[in-house]
């Protein structure tokens, strides 16, 4: 797929972990084309000289003060683990990289 | 071909703190695993993450140490990949508004010998940014175990510019950086515990050309030396495929401290699309005048400015400031005792040589020392005002006052230790000493001066050491002339 | 106590419990009784635990025996969506990612309610991780509307609607990233609020979108979500973007603020595509608080067109990221299937998302990639200024905006879910106020000639919930919506 309103659906599954099976593919690349064709309104409006806004309520400086407490105990901490061994979270081999 | 190598170097140091950067459980090293977390830690669903004041605070020091730019709003970024250390899959970082920006090292490189200062430098800094570190992974032979007691413990990530151009540099980078950091307390910098890990990039060129070279990145430098070996091993290898006409390729490489060698990671084909974007959960950190004036009046004097100040101030040798400016609780003590002492200089040699020494000996750290700063100063004015000779003040007085914590002036009179006071007497028992050796002297007055110490040890013996030196031997002589 | 004790209001509820003429067990006992006999056709329960509750509610009758009431709900149930932890309960979010997941800690209202007394009730429907506007995306079951069983509850909050409106709850928590509130009270004919961004702790509140997410109540009258709200709102430290400011006290604002008001009608919201039954109904309410002495101007919000496009782009790049710690090593669903660690990111993730989740993660991995960051998110993030900026400019000018809920009622369960576009376009009301931050409030406003409700939203400028729920109650008091309630049919 290329096109204006494509997305190149392999790059961002792979990027966002995701196995996808070729219907979804399919079926994604196109409705996620036409949402983007969608967005394309977006370029109509002059933003020049406009601050973002990451927050709906702006506040600054919220902070803890660095006193510790108590945490999970392991056995707590792993109660959800799929699989684990001697307090740890057990994954099949990580390549270092 | 004559090649240069272009070095810089990133390094991460987990900010001392008591609890995480963005939740209150206790940090720590060597506890049991995931013995160290919260909801928060551990990314479980629902959770917000609040910054860590002095996780803040303490990076601003950092940054402005540095001589760094502190900006007036910083805000954090999520850097978003995948691995099974990171509980979120995302780590809160910083990415366009870092805590500090642009700065410089004073380092200083190794001199001809250990008693001449080496060459200083400034390395220009690129930045300093606040992030939260991520769990440890211990692999077994078919799969992983994941600890997450290192995770959201506060990391400043500093990174130099590519500024530096032999192992050497970088090592002094090192040094000088954990230096100053802990001079901050900002960092106990201990590498053994991962709390300073550095990755280094290192390229080669052909001296004299502009373009950087090939850039490699090399991963696993655990300790100071082994970035010194690491570089030094790396530059040699890529100079060495230029020069038998191969290509380098833009890759990671890991540090086997083991073999001695560098070993290719991952290529940089894969490199990491991070999707920064502003952390919707947390805010920006205004830092206006007030509070920045605040923590720079809790600034230390710098290592290297303390370093010129005792050169000029109590005129040290290059050779003891060498042992003093490393570690800040040493040169308090040593200022300490400057402060009662007639010669500041001979406090700085008596704890450098001797308290130095007994307590490596014992085992014992300078806060366990019974010794203290004004024991020190009171021992130096005891032999400055020749109350007592060098001699016996390190053979008697010192070790007793090291075992006891007795005041110096108290163990000179206990053990009447004071140098003789009257010529008369003195001149009385070298003259019954000549008397008692018609031998010795005639040796001596038949051209044999050594033979004249043999006489000393006498004078020495029967004063019980409390003659002073520099008075027997010119007394001995004259007598022995009054003879020939 | 007479009769439909489920259908009482909140604070007949309580008045009951205070002269002892119910208890707490009895109470929560008839609500179970009527999860029994309804949810199997409405299905707004994830899970409940009858045991548990009915303990919680015997330790409530105990403290109101020994004079020790803990606060304003003790002894109420109330339900929670399951995106609200709740420690040692599941928190599914209506996903197989944590179909098992158990939470080891309590969100902040969670603690509220329990230092309130409340008895908490079951975890409710949703769609998956709060996506949708149906609860179709529910990975579990659809939550049909008790108004008609064929039809959906809306969403994302369809459980907590669904069960509000046909008396398995009198209140239940739901949480608000696009509508996801008020929309679902709109179509099951309940009140549902929205409040301002930080005024509720969103901590322990399972994240889709951070800068949008609002927790709020349902109940059956203005006033009880007034009271709900009273108990779940003010700062927590543990937020960082939560408001640190003292909560008024909403039921006495209620008392005293009687109007008249000034009140806007963006002509915006009422364009194309809007159900002309639902039209006619707003204009009614329109109408009514003109009559009654409102002063109303026609107000004009110029980017609220472009709303849709930036709430998809910010929600969708924020989902993305906040999803990502779903990936089957330390809590989740972990696929048997991988081979490796990074296999086993792409299978679990694959097996324990649904469709509706995957295609929001795409979309907003893609705002967010090399190359797109700035046509996108961030361009995305200064027009939102621009939106915010349009509803501050509004109320510098009215107290209140009226406007639809939802350009249309409750549709068919299995209508829209084949054209993703279509059902992001119907969130065109309720999606603004998330840009902008300000409260919302969706209250029933009549029925459409097939019996299925419509939703009247007010909006107000931040942190003006009193205001806002006394423009909605004197609307309410005159009208009698509220005596309706659902019963659904057994299935044929």
């Amino acid at each position: 797929m290329s096109g204006p309103h494509s997305i190149d659906i392999d790059y961002v599954a792979q990027l966002a972990r995701l196995e996808l099976t070729a219907k979804e593919r399919e079926r994604f690349s196109g409705q996620l084309g036409d949402i983007l064709q969608h967005f394309a309104q977006l370029n109509e409006v002059d933003v020049s000289g406009v601050e973002p806004m990451a927050h709906a309520f702006p506040v600054e400086n919220v902070f803890r003060e660095d006193k510790s407490e108590p945490g999970l105990p392991p056995e707590k901490a792993l109660e959800n683990a799929p699989r684990k061994r001697n307090n740890m979270v057990l994954v099949p081999k990580v390549v270092e990289g | 071909m004559e090649y240069e190598a272009v070095i810089g170097l990133e390094v991460h140091v987990q900010v001392k703190t008591e609890s995480k950067i963005f939740s209150s459980v206790g940090v720590g090293f060597g506890a049991q695993p995931n013995s160290l977390t919260d909801p928060v830690v551990l990314g479980l669903p629902g959770v917000l993450p609040v910054i860590n004041r002095e996780a803040v605070e303490k990076s601003i020091k950092v940054g402005m140490l540095l001589n760094g730019s502190i900006p007036r709003v910083t805000k954090w970024d999520r850097k978003n990949y995948f691995y099974p250390d990171s509980p979120k899959n995302y780590q809160i970082s910083q990415f366009d508004r870092p805590i500090c920006s642009g700065g410089e090292l004073e380092i200083e490189l190794k001199g001809p010998s250990r008693n001449v200062m080496g060459e200083h430098k400034t390395i220009a800094l690129t930045r300093a940014h606040l992030e939260e570190d991520v769990g440890k992974l211990i692999h077994l032979e078919q799969e992983s175990l994941v600890d997450f007691n290192r995770a959201g413990t506060p990391l400043l990530e500093i990174v130099s510019e590519p500024d530096m151009h032999t192992p050497e540099e970088a090592y002094a980078y090192l040094t000088a950086l954990k230096m100053l950091l802990i001079y901050g307390e900002v960092s106990h910098c201990d590498m053994e515990k991962g709390q300073m890990r550095c990755d280094a990039n290192v390229s080669v060129r052909p001296a004299g050309q502009k373009k950087l070279g090939v850039k490699v990145e090399i991963k696993n430098l655990n300790s100071i030396s082994g970035v010194r070996n690491g570089l030094a091993y790396e530059i040699e290898r890529q100079i060495q495929v230029l020069l038998g006409g191969g290509t380098l390729v833009q890759e990671t490489r890991g540090w086997d401290a083991a073999k001695g060698m560098t070993y290719h990671l991952r290529s940089k084909e894969e490199s990491h699309d991070y999707r920064y974007f502003p952390d919707p959960d947390l805010m920006p950190v205004r830092i206006d005048r007030r509070w920045r004036e605040r923590l720079r009046a809790s600034l230390p004097e710098k290592p290297f400015d303390r370093q010129r100040r005792y050169f000029d101030q109590y005129s040290l040798p290059y050779t003891l400031t060498s042992v003093l400016i490393p570690d800040p609780e040493l040169c308090h003590f040593f200022e300490e005792a400057a402060k009662r002492a007639k010669l500041p200089r001979q406090a700085a040699n008596w704890i450098v040589n001797n308290l130095l020494g007994e307590l490596g000996k014992a085992g014992l750290t300078l806060s366990e020392s019974k010794v203290n700063p004004a024991k020190i100063a009171q021992l130096v004015n005891l032999i400055e005002e020749g109350v007592i000779s060098k001699n016996l003040a390190k053979e008697r007085v010192f070790p007793e006052m090291f075992k006891t914590g007795e005041n110096p002036a108290a163990i000179v009179q206990a053990k009447d230790l004071g140098l003789s006071e009257s010529a008369e007497e003195l001149e009385k028992i070298c003259s019954e000493i000549v008397q008692a050796n018609p031998d010795t002297v005639a040796e001596v007055l038949s051209g044999n001066k050594k033979a004249i110490n043999f006489l000393k040890g006498r004078v020495m013996r029967a004063t019980r050491g409390k003659a002073n030196p520099a008075l027997v031997g010119p007394l001995l002589e004259k007598l022995i002339a009054e003879k020939g | 106590m007479p009769g439909e004790i489920h259908f009482q209001t909140l604070a007949q509820l309580q008045e009951a419990l205070a002269s002892k003429s119910v208890s707490s067990v009895e109470l929560t006992r008839r609500h179970l009784d009527r999860i029994e006999a309804v949810d199997g056709r409405v299905q707004a329960f994830n899970s409940w635990d009858e045991e548990d509750c009915l303990r919680q509610a015997e330790a409530s009758d105990e403290r109101r025996a020994a004079g020790k009431i803990k606060g304003p709900l003790d002894g109420i149930p109330v339900g929670l969506k399951d995106v609200i932890a709740v420690k040692d309960q599941p928190l599914t979010c209506s996903s197989r990612m944590l179909e098992r997941f158990v939470s080891p800690y309590d969100a902040t209202v969670t603690s509220r309610l329990k230092n309130a007394g409340a008895v908490l009730l079951g975890r409710l429907n949703m769609d998956e991780f709060a996506m949708g506007s149906s609860t179709e995306n529910s990975a579990f079951k659809t939550t049909f509307n008790p108004w008609d069983t064929s039809r959906v509850a809306g969403g994302s909050s369809g459980g907590s609607a669904a069960a509000v409106a046909v008396g398995e709850l009198p209140v239940s928590l739901g949480s608000d990233t696009g509508g996801s509130i008020r929309q679902p009270a709109s179509f099951c004919g309940v009140v549902g609020l929205k409040p301002t961004y930080g005024l509720v702790s969103r901590f322990g509140l399972v994240a889709f979108a951070s800068s949008l997410d609002q927790i709020g109540p349902f109940a059956r009258t203005v006033g009880d979500a007034g009271r709900l709200l009273q108990v779940i709102a003010g700062h927590d430290p543990r937020d960082s973007t939560s408001i640190d400011t003292a909560t008024p006290d909403y039921s006495k604002a209620l008392a005293e603020k009687k109007g008249p008001w000034k009140l806007g009608i963006p002509r915006e919201y009422f364009a194309e595509g809007l159900d002309p039954e639902v039209k006619e109904a707003i204009q009614a309410a329109i109408d009514w608080y003109a009559d009654r002495g409102c002063e109303m101007v026609e107000v004009s919000l110029p980017h609220m067109h472009l709303a849709i496009s930036v709430y998809y782009i910010v929600a969708t790049a924020e989902a993305s990221s906040n999803l990502a710690r779903y990936d089957g090593v330390r809590y989740t669903h972990r696929s048997d299937r991988a081979e490796d660690v990074v296999d086993l990111y792409f299978k679990s993730r694959a097996e324990g998302f649904g469709e509706e989740v995957k295609r929001r993660i795409i979309l907003g991995s893609y705002v967010l990639s090399s190359g797109y960051y700035d046509a996108y998110y961030l361009r995305a993030q200064k027009i939102r200024a621009l939106i915010r900026q349009d509803f501050s400019k509004a109320f510098a000018e009215v107290d209140g905006l009226l406007t639809p809920t939802s350009p249309f009622v409750s549709f068919k369960a299995g209508e829209k879910t084949r054209d993703p576009l279509a059902m992001y376009l119907s969130d065109i009301y309720t999606i603004s106020a998330n840009l902008a931050g300000i409260p919302g409030i969706s209250l029933p406003c009549g029925f459409n000639s097939q019996g299925l409700p419509i939703g009247l939203q007010i909006l107000g400028e931040p942190l003006g919930e009193a205001n806002l729920l006394a423009i909605a109650q004197s609307f309410e008091r005159a009208h009698d919506f509220i005596d309706r309630h659902p019963n659904p049919s057994p299935p044929d």
